[in-house]
């Protein structure tokens, strides 16, 4: 292969006024953290309430938390972030539409808020297992407690079940920081976007995405490890053993 | 005696094949193997190469690449030569470059000193300014005139890093989106996402010509900076490289290029015959009175 290595290129002074191609690199980390992290948290709030109302007795409402899963799971990423950047803001009121295209981080508030309900749907089918998961008897013991519907989920149910599905939930966690790299195509800076213009500008593509691949790995172990001690100090003596090996 | 001019003969032919192999080293005895020559070349990078509507690749550079590959098929002489083409983007072009896939790249690539580390560019063939488009409703005649506003160009573009060094140098405040190719950088402003376009003038110019409401757009007078495109190749292989150049050059000094540019550039064009109305500029009639292959801006003022 007829191509020029240089490893030191990292060193060097990135044209586009932040430092050195490290610290583009670096910038891009920053924003790919933030925006999975920031949908992260609204994917795992809005998907403990809707797998929730999934397992609930009342029909027509899980006939409409099902409704949200399949359109959030069905639809491309890709196609999603398409839709919420650029055609929501033609589809509301021109004022709230332009009040929309405005708005300073325009695409990033986009990708966080595209990335938590495409995440949120997977996130719910999660939870809706793990209650589903449970035994029958725990449902009915609550009730024969004396608990109501919503004091059966919120003591007896929900903690359990989401004991259950920290493995699952997991993987989710390292597909939403992955994924976070779609956001590149509604002009968000982040991680890989900014290994592409690292690319453009210096054409050592082989080194940006080699850094781009290692800094992923790593933040990823980082997230792995967090999730298996959240595991471990949550775990219920005896009850779950726990999925991602370990003893 | 007789050993002496055996030994000659042997020394001789040692040396003629030593020749002969010292020429066709590199991508020249690449095409000489295996009889046929690989271009890269673009979907959407109208007029220089893009896909038209018969699903087959044409354009302003491709015509020059073929120059070259004549040229490269008589200098090997060569009966027959395969030409295959191969599509890239501005992300693959490299890699695809570096391990062979592709021979010469004809597409819209600026020759810069940055990418002269990595890659190789024949005599420069079109010189491009990037200005700004903008909806006429907007007034936009300078960088003055966005103080404050947003702004798009494309990712990983001279353009973009040119700008993020101004806003900082001249306080003024932009708000810079980066759209990931033209298509989209023009749709934010046909939305109103983005006040202005910054990019190469030609590369607007299609774009608004080829958009719903041609007559909406305008495109500023001045041009922030000069962006010299060439044809790409691997580097150090000068005996390549001296085929392809003198191609170039020879097309150059024979007029043909007057033709060739008219066609893409002043006539209609496939797929919606549109004519792109555009002029050759001072420092396209320089380049080709005094060829250069450097990557330096000011080497085209």
């Amino acid at each position: 292969m007829n191509y020029n290595w240089n490893w030191g290129i990292f060193w060097e002074r990135s044209p586009d006024a932040i430092g050195t191609y490290m610290d583009t690199l670096l910038a891009g980390l920053y924003w790919t953290l933030a925006t999975a992290l920031i949908a992260w948290v609204m994917a795992l709030i809005l998907g403990a309430i809707i797998g929730t109302i999934r397992t609930m007795p009342h029909k027509w409402a899980v006939r409409l938390a099902n409704g949200y899963v399949e359109l959030f799971r069905n639809i491309p990423l890709l196609v999603q972030m398409f839709l919420w950047f650029f055609v929501m803001p033609e589809l509301v009121p021109t004022a709230i539409g332009d009040w929309l295209k405005q708005l300073p981080n325009a695409p990033f508030v986009t990708a966080v808020i595209c990335l938590g309900f495409f995440t949120s749907s997977r996130v719910a089918v999660q939870v809706s297992a793990g209650i589903n998961a449970l035994p029958r008897g725990q449902k009915m013991a609550g009730t024969a407690l004396g608990l109501t519907l919503p004091q059966t989920y919120r003591y007896v149910l929900l903690p359990m079940a989401f004991r259950i599905v920290i493995p699952p939930l997991t993987s989710e966690f390292l597909n939403i920081i992955k994924n976070s790299a779609v956001a590149l195509t509604i002009g968000l800076m982040e991680l890989t976007a900014r290994a592409r213009s690292m690319q453009e500008f210096s054409f050592q593509v082989f080194e940006a995405f080699t850094a781009a691949t290692i800094i992923y790995i790593l933040v990823n172990i980082v997230v792995v490890n967090l999730m298996r001690f959240i595991e471990k100090k949550v775990a219920v003596p005896g009850y779950i053993t726990s999925g991602t090996g370990g003893k | 005696m007789k050993l002496a001019k055996l030994i000659a003969v042997l020394i001789g032919a040692g040396v003629i094949a030593g020749a002969a192999q010292a020429q066709e080293s590199g991508t020249l005895k690449k095409i000489k193997d295996s009889g046929s020559i690989t271009l890269g070349v673009r979907d959407s990078s109208i007029p220089f190469s893009y896909l038209d509507d018969k699903q087959s690749y044409q354009g302003y550079s491709i015509d020059l690449c073929l120059k070259a590959v004549t040229a490269l098929q008589k200098h090997l002489g060569l009966t027959q030569l395969n030409v295959k083409l191969n599509p890239v983007t501005s992300a693959t072009r490299i890699p695809l470059m570096a391990n062979g896939t592709i021979d010469l790249e004809c597409g819209s690539t600026t020759n810069n000193i940055e990418r002269q580390k990595q890659v190789a560019f024949a005599p420069t063939t079109f010189v491009s300014g990037n200005r700004l488009l903008a909806k006429k409703s907007a007034n936009v005649s300078s960088l003055n005139d966005l103080k404050g506003k947003t702004l798009v160009s494309t990712a990983g573009t001279t353009s973009m890093r040119q700008i993020t060094g101004l806003n900082t140098e001249r306080n003024l405040g932009l708000n810079i989106l980066s759209a990931k190719d033209h298509a989209e950088a023009f749709l934010m402003v046909e939305t109103g996402r983005a006040v202005a376009f910054l990019m190469d003038d030609i590369l607007l110019a299609s774009l608004a010509a080829n958009s719903k409401s041609p007559a909406d757009y305008s495109i500023t007078k001045d041009a922030l900076e000069l962006e010299p495109y060439g044809i790409m190749m691997r580097r150090d292989d000068p005996a390549f490289k001296k085929v392809v150049d003198d191609a170039i050059v020879a097309v150059f000094k024979s007029g043909d290029i007057n033709r060739i540019y008219a066609k893409w550039f002043q006539s209609p064009i496939p797929p919606k015959g549109v004519n792109l109305n555009w002029p050759m500029n001072d420092q396209l009639k320089k380049v080709i009175a005094s060829p250069t292959d450097s990557g330096d801006p000011a080497a085209y003022k």
